[in-house]
């Protein structure tokens, strides 16, 4: 890992820096100095990843959004000059394949599968029965002991249940998926602890497709286990593809309640906009915001160069990696005033936070849902929530491929 | 202003329907974009804008 503190002027000099970089000390929400720095000066430069590869790092929210949306740029795993984030990641992409790695035509004939259940208005059915789930979790809180783990007590459980309930995955297994949904998110897993992980999930959720094979149910791994009947899926596609499915669906929202709300309590003044509003716009110019300001898929969108593609200065040759940082498209001041600055009224809704081009998160809507329900109920039912903790005593998920708190202790 | 939408493209995000819901839906089977009106009001210029702007899939076009 590269030291934080010196100003570095990689661009200047010929050595390349480390990838991914840390934060600063203390700025826990803002993304590495050093990825503003390159964006300033270097915007599409070399960086070396853990296995000494040196694929092309892109800054820039334009760039970015340009190479996500070029048809020359492939998120095909197998291709050799793919960035992958570990060693352990490598192994577990191996194991299984699915839509999120693959390239049109196959992405889009696999996505297309399952984008009717994350549909704005299926979503919006939902949330009358996601507001339920998040009261009854806020009534078991404010009834049981107090300091509690936020993140085990609630910024889990909510997402853990709609995309059980979503998918017909039973929420009593919870334990099992969550240790191993965490196994397979963390860079620091070794390619044996990431493969066994994805391993168990896959057997666990190929049982559930032929159990919804025997008895079809009104959930969308039945309707992912009807593609198996009708023979445009394999049995092992057909489980990899819920294994993406479970994985995404609760890791990610999660991390943004909890980190989300370690942020609105760190930022008392935007805390009080969101917990006074009756406007559902602000709420969700919040949820957009807070997405922004965190960009909590935080090792940047990983791709590799079909052809040869001029960027940003430098010519990308074909075969070469890229890694787009996201979290530094988020913070571009050509796009968004006052970056660094969290302001929850400002309703970015061009932010990259879910990616872009054709592999944009699938679960977008979902998401969104999610966390316009807790942001607009959870600080108003209790009002008096803080952290139960130095902010210095938090532990952040700086080894995972999703950013977070692995506990979030708060009182009221 | 004219809307031009290309399906084959679309990835069923839904961006365009939280930024234009009167011009944009999305089909029941699939989530692919439908729209509602092809040459929709001028006071529908800047939602029709930003729905472009957001498209993932780069698969809405204006004509003005
Ligand atoms: C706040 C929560 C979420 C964030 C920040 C997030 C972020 C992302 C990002 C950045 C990508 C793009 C990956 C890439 O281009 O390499 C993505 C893709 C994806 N997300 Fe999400 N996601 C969230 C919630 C969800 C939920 C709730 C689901 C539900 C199942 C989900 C399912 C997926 C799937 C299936 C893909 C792959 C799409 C494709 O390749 O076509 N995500 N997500
Ligand atoms: S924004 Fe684009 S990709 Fe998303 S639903 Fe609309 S047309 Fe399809």
């Amino acid at each position: 890992m590269n030291p934080v503190s010196a100003p570095t002027h990689h661009a200047l000099t010929t050595e390349i820096p480390d990838y991914p970089m840390s934060r600063a000390t203390g700025c826990p929400f803002d993304p590495p100095p050093e990825l503003s720095e390159l964006r300033a000066h270097a915007p599409v430069s070399r960086v070396r990843l853990w296995d000494g590869s040196t694929p092309w790092l892109v800054t820039g929210y334009a760039d970015q959004r340009a190479l996500l949306g070029d048809p020359r740029v492939s998120a095909d795993v197998t291709r050799s000059g793919y960035p992958h984030q570990s060693a352990g990641l490598k192994a577990r992409r191996a194991e299984a394949s699915t839509f999120i790695n693959q390239d049109d035509p196959e992405h889009a004939r696999q996505r297309r599968m399952v984008t009717a259940a994350f549909s704005i208005k299926r979503v919006e059915a939902m949330r009358p029965a996601i507001q339920r789930i998040v009261e009854e979790l806020i009534d078991e809180l404010l009834a049981g002991p107090k300091p509690v783990d936020l993140v085990q007590a609630f910024a889990l459980p909510v997402p853990s249940l709609v995309i059980c309930e979503l998918l017909g995955v039973p929420y009593q297994d919870h334990e099992f998926f969550q240790v191993r949904s965490r196994a397979l998110i963390k860079s620091t897993a070794t390619p044996e602890e990431s493969v066994a992980a994805v391993r168990e999930l896959i057997a666990y959720l190929d049982d559930l497709v032929g159990e919804k094979l025997a008895h079809p149910a009104e959930d969308l791994l039945s309707l992912v286990a009807e593609q198996v009947r009708a023979g445009a899926l394999t049995r092992r596609e057909a489980a990899s593809m819920a294994q993406l499915l479970l994985v995404a669906g609760h890791e990610t929202t999660a991390n943004m309640i909890a980190l989300g709300t370690l942020a609105l309590i760190e930022h008392p003044d935007q805390l009080a906009r969101v917990r006074e509003s009756q406007d559902p716009k602000l709420i969700a110019s919040a949820v957009e915001e807070l997405l922004r300001y965190l960009n909590i898929v935080h090792s940047g969108r990983r791709r590799v160069a079909l052809e040869d593609i001029e960027v940003g200065g430098v010519t990308v040759r074909a075969g070469e990696g890229l890694v787009l940082a996201n979290d530094s498209g988020n913070r571009d001041p050509e796009v968004f005033a006052e970056p660094d600055r969290l302001d929850v009224g400002r309703n970015p809704r061009r932010h990259v936070a879910f990616g872009f081009g054709v592999h944009q998160c699938l679960g977008q809507p979902l998401a969104r849902v999610e966390l316009q329900v807790v942001y607009s109920t959870l600080y108003r039912r209790i009002p008096g929530l803080r952290l139960a903790a130095d902010i210095e005593q938090i532990p952040f998920k700086h080894d995972g491929l999703v950013y977070g708190v692995y506990e979030l202790p708060v009182t009221w | 202003m004219k809307v031009i939408i290309d399906q084959d493209k679309c990835v069923a995000s839904g961006q365009c329907v939280l930024a234009a819901p009167e011009v944009f839906d999305q089909r029941e089977e699939d989530g692919i974009v439908v729209l509602l009106a092809e040459n929709p009001p001028q006071d529908a210029a800047e939602s029709l804008r930003e729905a472009a702007a957001l498209c993932p899939a780069l698969a809405i076009a204006l004509e003005e």
